[in-house]
């Protein structure tokens, strides 16, 4: 399932929704990530995530069926919030379900490596200094490639 | 054609989106971005790194030379850095 939203989202009740009634989920994994007040050794007192309608939902759809292609997942999730949010904000959540562990934990850090490349949102941040685009990293790049050519 | 804009891109260019008829010789991508930074200097600046440009064509990531044609939503954007 997918979600891309505007409001806050609370981890327990969207965990709890995903399993329910679903008896062979053996294990979870999860990722949540969060605004930080520091980047670049720069104060952020908020940022703006914009999104592109359409294509963010098809790209999220696309890389959930992969990653249920790949493992033999009970159930997944992954919501990600738009608009302004202050540190200490929820900006993304995956959920992964499974019978056994590793494959909770593997294509929760696939979704999340996949989402940071392939999806299209883009972060402005507030500074002291003014508003700044934040920019891509070679990092995310290469967490991805782990994932390329299996 | 509908071009959308995002990000730095859509600040340099001044909209977020608008309609355009696409001119006869345009067929690729790449011809497209040509064709764009002929359309004022806030398209010549905004398209100048082409390393920091990336394409999707009806939603789906497309290289230089895909095609284009009348009635695609094309949009340009630089790398994304969600989640």
């Amino acid at each position: 399932m997918i979600r891309v939203q505007q409001e806050d989202f609370d981890v327990g009740a969207e965990i709890a929704r995903l399993t329910a009634g679903n008896r062979a989920i053996g294990g979870l994994a999860l990722f949540v990530g969060l605004v930080r007040d520091m980047a670049d050794r720069e104060k952020i007192d908020a940022m703006t995530l914009e999104h592109y309608p359409g294509m963010t939902e098809k790209k999220l759809a696309e890389i959930e069926a992969e990653a249920q292609r790949r493992w033999p997942l009970e159930a997944s999730l992954i919501v990600h919030r738009y608009g302004r949010l202050e540190p200490g904000d929820n900006i993304v959540l995956v959920a992964c379900a499974s019978p056994h562990r590793d494959a909770a934990f593997d294509a929760c850090r696939f979704l999340i490596d996949w989402l940071k490349t392939e999806a299209p949102f883009w972060k402005l941040e507030e500074t002291g200094k003014g508003p700044k685009w934040v920019e891509a990293r070679d990092s995310d790049d290469r967490a991805k490639k782990r994932w390329v050519a299996d | 054609m509908k071009l959308m804009y995002f990000a730095w891109l859509r600040q340099k260019i001044g909209c977020g989106s608008e309609e355009r008829e696409l001119p006869a010789h345009v067929a690729t991508v790449e011809q497209m971005l040509l064709w764009l930074e002929t359309l004022g200097p806030g398209y010549r600046t905004a398209l100048a790194d082409r390393k920091s440009i990336r394409v999707a064509v009806n939603h789906e990531y497309v290289g230089a030379g895909y095609p284009v044609k009348q009635g695609d939503e094309i949009a340009l954007f630089p790398p994304v850095t969600g989640g």
